[in-house]
């Protein structure tokens, strides 16, 4: 799903003044990571000093930590001194003019279908806009307000809901985490916070696109989302069109609370710029996203498609504490050219008769290469825990690479725990016969790619499938032979 | 519609065809038999234009056209048609999606208009039907765990779908219960008509009894070295491939 004409409009207008964005007016901070870093950070956002304290511990327990290097990616050291930690969203370099962005991207965007001034906007490039749609996030901001829902930036929720930040940020994914939770934990630039009250089921899906800063922040963005008892939030993470994006090192935090018999399913379309076709340029992505099923009866839903970044290291998990709660997990992760991904997922068994599932999709195309990560673990206490795990391989020609790791640690005896993986290929016999039916290559590969992929896309929200469908033709055309 | 001339043809520097020379009319039905590995898949593959064979002499005219210089698709854009002798799986490809995206294709190509979701749903149900196969297989995947003989006959409902000009059946009988037979020469009976053409591959005189080809062709040693009527196909079934090979090579 491309951003709407309304929304684009406003990041180059800069001047929505309704809470949905953070007003700062800074220059971007010199390169280079210290304290007094963070609290320039800190202060521009006019955090409370709780907050600051919070980052400042981050950082030091970051200091005395080293970059993993377990996950199968291979990549450039990175210089976390030569990166700037704060940009003002109204300095991001912006260009002069289409032409002086990649041309492959450009074609991208033309296959997509996406509107010159949107492609503008996405590939950072400079537009006389008249942002008239007010309206429509005014409409969108009271409806969600008469049913109770809090939906706005990370910032202006440490200032307006200290209480429930307080109380939930780093409850699923402490700083100490791991190094890139951590380094995040000291330095997030915003992100999203939700709301969802007792007995609520939130009126409309929450989707990034509503909030416009997302497009500006999303170096070291923190995500929380909150569904109270019986409650109900799908939230659309994403964007197909893939952007071009000054920084080259993202490294969000996600976290989920589910209480009881609250569902929160969290999708994600994922497409950022993978570089060109030397692998140069392209963003590197280091996500830590978990979800907590707190009360008994929760459920909370992973559904990815990822297509973009140099890099990605990403393993969305479940922690399944409450007695009959859901985790799942639906990915499709395409690599190729230089692409490098290592991501999964893991399930952790705390509740009794938790239940889990794991459906992983990996194409891998050209010199791409795919890894899949999964833990699945049942503590002792966890009584008839249930685990099924699929974890597919689509090979498109012959130097492309697949890994699997499953790891599975069972405490319980009672624990049932299924795992079942397969690799294939697009075969020459495949193409040939499509073709003979009179389908181009391109459409051949696409509709070979979707069956693969079908099960998964069935998860996502209707638009966003069709959109990942397309996505995936896309991004996939003229990766064959 | 179809004239082969003197086609020499090969995989990986093995040489298959050896001067095959091949005349098909509009209206005609022609049967080619020949002993396992004479190289009949691979004149129908060649046909249809299949990626890994060389072709160093020779030359193929399709209604008009050097076959030759056309891309798979093309060919099957202009009304070229091939029942595969291992028809392939496409999991997760859902069967009636498939004949669908491949009507479209081809009338797309031929600058038609596509077909519109009723009139398609209503056609592949009333061709199921014809052809005997379950329409709880147009909700599978593409062959995907079909049995062989319910692969041969998914490849007789595409072949009624699509119409073509031109059909290929390479060995679409194997394999096939007395009733599927029938089934597969119906499919071809059903098609025969003064504007098409039907080149059958088969081993058996079985399927030439209801279908009825008007000349039969006998491939052997890379080339067609005996041509005749049905009656052929008789005297074959009664002799083998022996006695031809000798006098070919005497
Ligand atoms: N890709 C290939 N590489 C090597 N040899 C091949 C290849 N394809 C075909 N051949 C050989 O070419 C010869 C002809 O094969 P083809 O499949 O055309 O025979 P056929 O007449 O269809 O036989 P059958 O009646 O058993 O189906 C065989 O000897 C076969 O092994
Ligand atoms: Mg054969």
């Amino acid at each position: 799903m491309a951003l709407s004409d309304s929304s684009v409009d406003g990041i180059i207008a800069g001047g929505y003044s309704e809470g949905f964005v953070t007003h700062i007016e800074s220059d971007t901070l010199p390169p280079g990571l210290d304290e007094s870093v963070i609290r320039t950070i800190s202060s521009l956002k006019a955090e409370p000093e709780w907050m600051l304290e919070r980052r400042l511990q981050a950082y030091r327990h970051w200091q005395g930590l080293e970059e993993p290097g377990w996950a199968q990616i291979r990549h450039p050291a990175i210089d976390f001194q030569s990166i700037s930690y704060y940009s003002s969203p109204r300095k991001k370099p912006q260009l002069e003019s289409l032409d002086e962005v990649d041309p492959e991207l450009l074609a991208t965007y033309e296959k997509l279908g996406i509107p010159l001034d949107e492609q503008k906007a996405l590939a950072g490039v400079a537009v006389d806009a008249v942002f008239d749609s007010v309206s429509v996030a005014t409409t969108f901001r009271e409806t969600l307000a008469e049913a109770g829902v809090i939906f706005c930036s990370m910032s202006e929720a440490i200032r307006e809901y200290p209480e429930l930040v307080q109380t939930y940020m780093g409850s699923v994914v402490p700083y100490k985490d791991n190094y890139f939770a951590a380094l995040n934990s000291a330095v997030f630039s915003d992100g999203t916070f939700v709301y969802i009250p007792k007995g609520v089921t939130c009126p409309m899906e929450l989707s990034t696109y509503f909030r416009i800063n997302e497009a500006l922040t999303g170096q070291f963005e923190r995500t929380l989302i909150i569904a109270e008892e019986s409650s109900q939030v799908s939230y659309l993470e994403g964007c197909t069109a893939p952007m071009r994006d000054e920084n080259q090192l993202h490294a969000a935090v996600v976290e989920l609370v589910a209480m009881a018999d609250a569902k929160i399913k969290y999708s994600t379309v994922q497409n950022w710029y993978p570089g060109d076709s030397e692998g140069r340029g392209g963003i590197y992505n280091f996500v830590t996203k978990r979800g907590d099923c707190r009360g008994d009866r929760s459920h909370i839903s992973w559904t990815q498609v990822e297509t973009g970044s140099a890099v990605t290291w990403k393993y969305p998990s479940c922690i399944l504490r409450g007695d009959d709660s859901v985790g799942e997990f639906y990915s499709v992760a395409v690599t190729k050219g230089h692409q490098q991904a290592d991501t999964g997922t893991k399930m952790i068994h705390i509740g009794s008769n938790s239940r889990s599932t794991i459906l992983s999709k990996g194409i891998s195309a050209m010199q791409g290469s795919n890894a899949y990560r999964g833990l699945v673990r049942i503590a002792a206490k966890a009584e008839n825990a249930r685990n099924h795990t699929q974890c597919d391989s689509l090979l498109i020609g012959d130097r492309c690479a697949a890994h699997t790791f499953p790891y599975i640690e069972v405490k319980n005896p009672s624990a049932q725990v299924e795992h079942e993986a397969t690799t294939s290929k697009v075969s020459e016999d495949q193409l040939f016969y499509c073709r003979q039916r009179g389908l181009s290559e391109e459409d051949a590969v696409s509709m070979i790619i979707n069956g693969f992929c079908k099960e998964v896309f069935n998860e996502l929200p209707m638009e966003f499938a069709v959109e990942a469908q397309k996505l995936l033709a896309v991004s996939l055309e003229g990766a064959v032979g | 519609m179809l004239t082969i001339e003197k086609l020499h043809a090969g995989v990986d520097n093995k040489t298959i065809l050896k001067g095959v020379d091949l005349r098909i009319n509009a209206g005609e039905v022609h049967a080619i038999m020949g002993p396992n590995g004479s190289g009949k898949s691979t004149l129908a593959h060649i046909l249809a234009g299949r990626n890994g064979y060389e072709v160093s002499e020779g030359s193929v005219e399709y209604l008009g056209e050097n076959l030759l210089d056309l891309e798979v698709e093309e060919r099957a854009h202009r009304g070229l048609f091939l029942a595969m002798q291992y028809p392939v799986e496409l999991p997760g490809v859902n069967n009636m999606t498939f004949l669908r995206e491949s009507m479209n294709a081809i009338r797309k190509a031929r600058g038609e208009q596509e077909i519109d979701a009723v009139s398609f749903m209503k056609l592949v149900r009333a061709k199921a039907k014809q052809v005997k196969l379950d329409e709880k297989l147009l909700k599978r995947a593409v062959n995907t765990g079909f049995s062989g003989g319910e692969k041969k006959r998914n490849e007789i409902l595409q072949m009624a779908m699509l119409e073509p000009r031109l059909a290929i059946l390479d060995e679409t009988d194997s394999g096939l219960d007395i009733d599927a037979l029938r089934i597969v020469a119906d499919g071809v009976n059903r098609l025969r008509s003064k504007q098409r053409a039907l080149l059958v591959v088969t081993h058996y005189q079985r399927l030439l009894d209801y279908i009825r080809p008007d000349f039969v062709h006998v491939l052997a040693a890379g080339r067609i070295i005996r041509s005749g009527g049905k009656e052929l196909a008789l005297e074959l079934e009664e002799k083998g491939y022996g006695w031809l090979l000798e006098e070919a090579v005497a």
